[in-house]
Formats: structure tokens, C-alpha cells, sequence
């Protein structure tokens, strides 16, 4: 930051010169006012998760546990069935990130490195999907799933979520392709290699670092997703983490304790994964934002 | 060059998983959505009637479907995002853009509540505004303000106000990643001459910093327009609408027209309804920033 006592020196100097001014100071206290703001609710969680009531209810409401209850966590994995939704969870999650994958990576293939000519208008017509809210078809998938008895299967929620991570997949996908050099596909043809071969042998084990961009996007995607799993699943053993998790408040309304560790449960596989590849996930939402 | 008909067949072949996904789930419903919204229907198995834009009508003037009202709350909570959470925002990514101390670790904090789920958050919120144990009434008591603690999902009068600030929590972070972004972008050459010309950090700010990164505040609106429209997790974990619609928002409607009232023809206006202000708002906001340039 620049003062008026440095701003007719070049840049080389101003660094040099820097005087710290009051404005400064407040302005860094405010930044990191707003991250006490962000963080307290998950610290909150994190450690009444490990309470007991009497000590949520007042006597210790914000320090650290002074007895660490982990029977909540057993309490909310067993008899809250935080386990089985965690499960599926996962199951769905990596049904979706598979479909996604492929379905993205064989449609980007077809418009990046075949050739025919209206590849750029399917291209745009895909990249729709960036601005399609899920309500648009909450409706007709609910009446065809329930005409075709698929409610509450796994599959309910794991088609519609591959179907709205596509255009994401695809622009994701789109860009990492165009990165690869094209005298592979012309060497491959040489070769003898066909457009499924150049695809599978050449491409593909090429697109390893876009594996990793697309599965983070669509993970956080179906992970936290609500709407859906929630209108489309209503047997317990199907629950995902969100559904599930409504479920178990609703239960458990005087009991916090586990509450907040079944909160936990389903908030950390998304902190951790945060904390390894901050920079790709924060990536991938700009990119997301800036073509949508 | 002339190809084969198998390289067409293979092309084909590639599209075809990601076209059957795309039009089986996003556009065919869209047109089925459309064309729900014209009958009087109870659902699955059920006759459907033809009422043509009898549900169009009853939407907008019957006083018991709480349409307006929803619409009304959720414009009010997209005035409050674009007035209160992008500025909020705007300034958050001005500053950490300066290249201060903590850069990174500031960008990562202020984007975590984006990715936790929202049902986690609105969960976490329904405990830190519970009358009797929550932090808020907790605080205010401990502060002496007892008369300040309020039921604050319950109360008629604030709980609209309730429900937007764990929105606002949540999403600032968004927008100033996007804004961020967008100011890291600058050319460095632009903000130095500025500094050399004698501009003080705030006309710098002002001049340059923000016409530049236009386009990126030009999402943020529609985002924050159109995501207030649509808004849902939030508010049916915190309240579902209640208290008496005090919170109705266009998707708690929608979802309460099917699922506890078997309107299904209903619920399909509200979604047509919907999509189209959606659209019509991000066309809107393009060309009033448009027009700006």
C-alpha cells in the first residue's frame, strides 16, 4: 500500500519506504475480524461435537471441551446412522464423479479433436448447462422416476447429478485437451491407431490432471447437494450425508452432542480435501463463474 | 477431405453418453416442465386437466398461494446481497489483492463456508440462534441485553433478516475469490503509473481497479440476483417458509405446491416462473452494465 509521503518514487523504493499508517492497521484488523467471523461457527461445531450438554448449555459454551465425549461421534455413526449416509454418500459421490468423467472426457474428445463442423455450436449448446437451475426439472424427473419405481435408488440422485456436473466436466475437460499437443493424434494415426484407440491409448492417460479438476468440482457438487436427495429419496438406507444429516436434527433435538458430531462427520472429508488442493478447487470455481 | 461414414459413427458414438445425460435430464425436462404448468394435475396416475394459463393467473393474484410474497422476500434478499454482501466482497478482494502479509491463508478462510454443505450450516445457525442455548441470545445476555435476545427463527418480523445472514456468511467468500481474481488480473503497470501520477490507494481503487475488473462484477450481480431467486437449502433447513410465509421463498413454495399439496401443475409454473426471471434478470443486469461502458 502506498502513502503520500512515498508515491513519487518508483516502485523499486516505495517497497522500501513503506510506512505503516493507522488506516493500514484497521483495514488488517477488519480482514481479520471477518476471519474470526468465518471460522468461529466451524471451530463452534468442532468443539461442541466433543461436549456434553451441560456444557454447551453453559457452563464452557465457547472454550475448548474439558472432557472430550467422543461416545457422540460412536453415538451419531451407530444410532444415527451417520455411517450408512456417509456410505452413500460416498457411493453416489464416486458413481458421479465415473459418469461425469467419462461422459465429459469422450464428448470433449469428439469436439476437440475430431473433425466436423458444427463441433463449436455442441460445444455451446452444452455449455447451456452452466445456466440451467435444478428447479427447471425437479418435476418431470421426479414423475419419470416414479413412473420407472426408481425413487429412492442410488440411481435417482447419482443420473440427475452426472447430468448437471457435465457442462462443468466439459469446460473443465475442454481446456486440458486443447493442451495436448495434436501431432500425437497424427503420430497415432500413422501408427495404425483408430479415433478409439488414439482416445484410449494417447488421450486419456494424457487427461490425468484434468481427473483431478473435474472429480473435486463434482464432488463438492453432489456432496452438499440438498434439493434433489431430498424429493427423490426418502428411505433411510438410500439418505445421503445432507438428507441424512436433516434427518438425525431432527431426532436428536435435544441432544447436541452428537448432532454436532454427525455435523462434523459430513463437514471434514470436505475440509480435508480443502486443505490439500485449495488452489485447484478455488481454480475450478473461477473458471466455472468466468465462461458461465 | 472426404471421412468415411464410420469416423461420423465414432463421432457419434463420443457424443452420445454426455447427449443422452444432457437432453434426457436438463433439456427435455425443461420443455416437459412448460408443459405441466398448463393443467391442473394431482400428480402420477392422476388425470390431468387442461387449464391453459389458469395456473399463470392464480399464481400471481390469489392471495392464498403466497406467490408474491416469495417473490417479494426473495428480491428483497437479492437487494441485500448486492447492496450489503458483493460491497462486503468488493472490499475484502481490494485489500487482500495488495499482496498483504497472509494473503493465501485470508483467500482460503474467507472460502470455506462455500463448501460446506449447506444443510451443515444451516443446522450450525439453527443452534447458534436456539432462544435458550444458542451463542447469539447467550451473547446478548452475557453483554446485559437480555431485552435484545429474540426467538429469531420465530419472530415474524426477523426472521427473513435471520435467514439472510447465514446466506451472506456463506457466499461472501465466493464473490470476493471471483472479485479477487479479477483485481490479481490488473496489469501491475496500470496501478503503478496511477501510484506515480500521485493517486492515493482509494482513487486507484476507484479509476482503475474496478472499471477493469467490470466484467467479473458483472457476474457477481447475477450471481447473487439469480441465486437469491433460487435460494432454498438455507432457508428450508432454518424455517421451510414459516413462520406464517414469513421466509417463503419461490422454492420452498415450489416444493411444498408438490410434495405437500400434490399440486404438480402448480409447482411447474413456479419453476417456469422461475427459470424465466432468472434469465430475464441476467439479461437485465448484462445490459444495464452494458449500457454503462
Amino acid at each position: 500500500m502506498n502513502t503520500t509521503m512515498t508515491k513519487k518514487y518508483p516502485p523499486m523504493e516505495v517497497k522500501k519506504r513503506k510506512i505503516i499508517h493507522a488506516s493500514d492497521v484497521l483495514a488488517y484488523a477488519g480482514l481479520i475480524l471477518w476471519a474470526i467471523i468465518c471460522l468461529f461457527p466451524v471451530y463452534w461445531m468442532l468443539t461442541f461435537s466433543l461436549k456434553n450438554n451441560t456444557e454447551i448449555f453453559g457452563e464452557n459454551v465457547i472454550g475448548l471441551p474439558r472432557y472430550w465425549i467422543w461416545s457422540n461421534y460412536s453415538q451419531a455413526l451407530n444410532t444415527g446412522h451417520m455411517y450408512r449416509y456417509f456410505l452413500n454418500s460416498v457411493i453416489v459421490a464416486a458413481a458421479t464423479i465415473l459418469i461425469t468423467l467419462i461422459a465429459s472426457f469422450m464428448a470433449t474428445y469428439a469436439m476437440t479433436r475430431l473433425v466436423w463442423k458444427p463441433r463449436k455450436a455442441m460445444n455451446k449448446f452444452f455449455m447451456l448447462g452452466l445456466t440451467i437451475p435444478i428447479h427447471a426439472s425437479i418435476v418431470p424427473i421426479y414423475v419419470s422416476l416414479s413412473k420407472l419405481h426408481m425413487l429412492s435408488t442410488y440411481w435417482a440422485v447419482i443420473i440427475p447429478y452426472s447430468a448437471f456436473s457435465l457442462a462443468m466436466g466439459i469446460l473443465i475437460s475442454t481446456g486440458f485437451m486443447g493442451d495436448i499437443p495434436y501431432d500425437l493424434d497424427e503420430a497415432a494415426s500413422i501408427d495404425g491407431c483408430g479415433v478409439w484407440g488414439t482416445f484410449l491409448r494417447i488421450i486419456a492417460p494424457l487427461m490425468l490432471p484434468a481427473v483431478a479438476t473435474v472429480g473435486i468440482y463434482t464432488f463438492l457438487q453432489c456432496w452438499n447437494e440438498l434439493m434433489f436427495a431430498n424429493v427423490f429419496i426418502s428411505k433411510d438406507a438410500i439418505k445421503t450425508l445432507p438428507v441424512g444429516v436433516q434427518a438425525l436434527s431432527g431426532q436428536y433435538t435435544t441432544d447436541w452432542g452428537p448432532i454436532g458430531a454427525a455435523l462434523s462427520l459430513a463437514t471434514i472429508p470436505t475440509l480435508l480435501v480443502y486443505v490439500f488442493l485449495s488452489k485447484q478447487i478455488q481454480e475450478s470455481f473461477i473458471a466455472g463463474a468466468v465462461k458461465g | 477431405m472426404k471421412r468415411p461414414l464410420s469416423y461420423k459413427l465414432s463421432i457419434l458414438a463420443f457424443l452420445l453418453p454426455a447427449l443422452i445425460l444432457f437432453i434426457g435430464v436438463l433439456i427435455a425436462p425443461i420443455i416437459m416442465s412448460g408443459y405441466y404448468s398448463f393443467f391442473n394435475w394431482g400428480g402420477p396416475g392422476k388425470v390431468a386437466e387442461y387449464i391453459g394459463l389458469g395456473n399463470y393467473r392464480e399464481l400471481f393474484t390469489s392471495n392464498s398461494i403466497k406467490f408474491m410474497r416469495a417473490l417479494g422476500n426473495s428480491l428483497l434478499l437479492a437487494l441485500f446481497s448486492v447492496g450489503i454482501q458483493l460491497p462486503l466482497a468488493l472490499l475484502l478482494a481490494l485489500k487482500l489483492g495488495k499482496k498483504i502479509p497472509g494473503e493465501r491463508a485470508f483467500l482460503s478462510i474467507y472460502f470455506m463456508p462455500v463448501l460446506i454443505s449447506t444443510v451443515v450450516i444451516g443446522q450450525l445457525w439453527l443452534k447458534i440462534y436456539n432462544p435458550d442455548y444458542g451463542v447469539l441470545n447467550m451473547l446478548l445476555r452475557s453483554l446485559g441485553r437480555e431485552d435484545w435476545a429474540k426467538i429469531w427463527l420465530g419472530d415474524k418480523k426477523v426472521a427473513l433478516w435471520a435467514c439472510f445472514v447465514p446466506i451472506l456468511w456463506q457466499y461472501v467468500g465466493y464473490h470476493m475469490l471471483l472479485m479477487y481474481a479479477g483485481v490479481k488480473g490488473v496489469p501491475p503497470e496500470l496501478n503503478e503509473a496511477a501510484m506515480i501520477d500521485g493517486c492515493t490507494e482509494s482513487q486507484v481503487n476507484r479509476y482503475i481497479v474496478i472499471p477493469y475488473i467490470k466484467p467479473i462484477l458483472r457476474v457477481s450481480v447475477i450471481f447473487a440476483v439469480t441465486g437469491s431467486l433460487k435460494s432454498f437449502d438455507l432457508i428450508y433447513v432454518l424455517t421451510n417458509g414459516g413462520p406464517n410465509h414469513a421466509t417463503e421463498v419461490p422454492s420452498t413454495l415450489m416444493i411444498s405446491m408438490l410434495f405437500l399439496r400434490n399440486r404438480y401443475g402448480m409447482g411447474s409454473t413456479i419453476a417456469v416462473m422461475l427459470i424465466l426471471l432468472c434469465f430475464a434478470f441476467a439479461l437485465l443486469i448484462s445490459l444495464a452494465f452494458r449500457e454503462d461502458k
